[in-house]
């Protein structure tokens, strides 16, 4: 899928969040954002899919505006679009398995059989097989992060917008997880919308990136050219000693 | 200064008081337009009315079943005084089955049940839950709201019926202590002056009572914010407006029934 942002402008009260932005994000890219915490990154995700009403401004997802769809069109598109939630986001009533359902059983039209292989087989994805018949309340924070991101990709998306989608994970499950992105990717020719603060994560996955500030596109480009510009809030922001040791070895 | 601050205060509270009847009133309507739309979720209707049931079912009974024993005790020496001892068992049956029931059952619901929806809905709402079904192209709307709202309409009336039964039986408790009138007499002097035109109003007006509080737990959770201080509010506030409301729409329902059954 293809997503296209036109003068996106957002405020809450009068705290200006979003101000005036502007992004396309090609077919089967993985565009990374970052920007510092409270900077607008999951009102930017949210404005995307429609769960937050810009104030002024367009948004395409393959060429039709979604702000003017009927609830039942943009429907039609939700369909195939996956959203990780920072906040992971599990109905808590239900237990994992169910969690993995939902959207399967109400919007799709596969065999139990066919479903119960889904939801193995995207458990494994994320290594938590045996945690199917649990409750989300017994799972750990990094193991609801994982589920989250399963119900996300288990109806098979074409567009998937992760809110960190890593935070909080150890650094192995990190690089699985980015892993897991860059393959849905490749194989399935997903568009990847990732807001991260993981330099680690942003290296697996980023083909492009920007960088918000103060409701405006502070920078966009490659990830390997962003300490390369002398903007001091950039260079402060990446001052990272991994990130300047891969630049300089390059 | 202070004549100023207070004004603007009430004025706040009144607006708030609009808005959330006209919030309300939107609810409603988006009720009866999503209400017969499929996918129909029987099942999740079923789970609600189960839950419903069992947590409000002992309460409802311990309540019911004094409020037919009092209501026979405190009567008694009064029916007495005017020589109508005898109608006792009627008086009881009639006021459980036209007012007490209903109303009484209603507002223990109101109590349990909204506040319990009102908290539910409401962190999923702060937790980013209801979201969730929104961008996955399910209609949280139908699946949370309208099932809940529908199980309380069904059962509320079922617990009706119930709680009729427990206190007309409280009031038997009574008046076998202070009459001495066997069962099969207490249930034959009450029976012959329950007329159909007492039963049914009486029963039909908790389907509305059922909805009210369905909805205004609903709406209150459904637009909780604010973190987990919006849940509480949330919680607390939708038990005051359900009560409240459920007691206004007695009394015009009461009114109805009475121009109805007298023409
Ligand atoms: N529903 C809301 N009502 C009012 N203000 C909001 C709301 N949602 C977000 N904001 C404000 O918008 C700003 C951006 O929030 P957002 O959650 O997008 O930040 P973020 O970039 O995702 O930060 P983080 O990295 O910490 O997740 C914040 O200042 C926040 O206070
Ligand atoms: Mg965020």
């Amino acid at each position: 899928m293809v997503v296209e942002v036109k003068n996106l402008s957002k405020s809450f009260g009068n705290h200006i969040v979003l101000d005036n932005i502007s992004l396309k994000i090609s077919e089967g890219e993985n565009f990374v954002i970052f920007g510092r915490s409270g900077t607008g990154k999951s009102v930017l995700l949210k404005c995307i899919v429609r769960l937050l009403l810009p104030d002024s401004g367009e948004i395409f997802i393959d060429g039709q505006n979604i702000l003017n769809l009927s609830e039942k069109e943009l429907n039609k598109i939700r369909k195939y679009i996956g959203f990780v939630f920072q906040s992971s986001a599990l109905y808590d009533s239900m237990t994992v398995k169910e969690n993995l359902e939902f959207p399967l059983i109400r919007n799709f039209e596969f065999t139990a059989e066919e479903r119960e292989n889904k939801i193995r087989s995207v458990l494994e994805k994320v290594d938590l097989a045996g945690a199917i018949n649990k409750m989300p309340a017994e799972l750990s924070g990094g193991m609801k992060k994982r589920i989250g991101l399963a119900r996300s990709i288990i109806t098979e998306p074409k567009l998937i917008l992760y809110d960190e989608p890593t935070t909080g994970l150890d650094p192995i499950t990190t690089k699985e997880i980015s892993h897991l992105i860059v393959e849905l990717q490749k194989d399935l020719n997903v568009t990847a919308i990732v807001v991260t603060h993981d330099l680690v994560c942003a290296h697996i996955v980023a083909n492009h990136a920007i960088v918000l500030k103060d409701g405006k596109i502070r920078y966009e480009g490659a990830l390997g050219k962003l300490t390369s510009t002398d903007d001091e809030f950039l260079n402060d922001f990446f001052d990272n000693e991994y990130f300047e040791d891969k630049n300089g070895r390059k | 200064m202070f004549e100023s601050k207070r004004y603007y205060q009430l004025e706040e509270k009144l607006n708030e008081f609009f808005i959330m009847l006209g919030g309300i009133s939107a609810f409603s309507i988006a009720f009866f337009k999503n209400v017969f739309l499929p996918p129909y979720e029987f099942g999740e209707v079923k789970k609600h009315m189960d839950e419903l049931g069992v947590k409000t079912l002992p309460i409802v009974s311990v309540t019911g079943f004094i409020i037919g024993l009092v209501l026979a005790m405190q009567s008694q020496p009064v029916m007495a005084r005017f020589g109508a001892e005898s109608f006792l068992p009627s008086m009881v049956a009639l006021s459980v089955v036209r007012e007490l029931g209903p109303v009484i059952t209603a507002l223990i619901f109101a109590g349990r049940v909204s506040s319990g929806i009102g908290a539910e809905l409401g962190s999923m709402r702060v937790t980013e839950q209801i979201d969730a079904m929104e961008v996955s192209a399910i209609n949280p709307f139908k699946f949370l709201v309208v099932t809940r709202v529908l199980a309380c309409v069904f059962i509320l009336p079922m617990l009706t019926v119930y709680v009729d039964f427990i206190a007309i039986l409280g009031g038997y408790a009574a008046v076998a202590l202070i009459l001495n009138m066997n069962f099969q007499l207490y249930v034959n002097s009450l029976l012959p002056s329950l007329l159909f035109s007492d039963v049914l109003p009486g029963i039909a007006k908790t389907f509305f009572f059922g909805f009210i509080v369905g909805i205004v737990g609903s709406y209150k959770g459904y637009m909780a914010d604010n973190g987990t201080v919006g849940v509480g509010k949330a919680s607390t506030s939708s038990v005051v407006i359900s009560s409240l409301m459920i007691l206004v729409m007695d009394m015009v329902l009461v009114k109805i029934t009475l121009i109805f059954w007298s023409l």
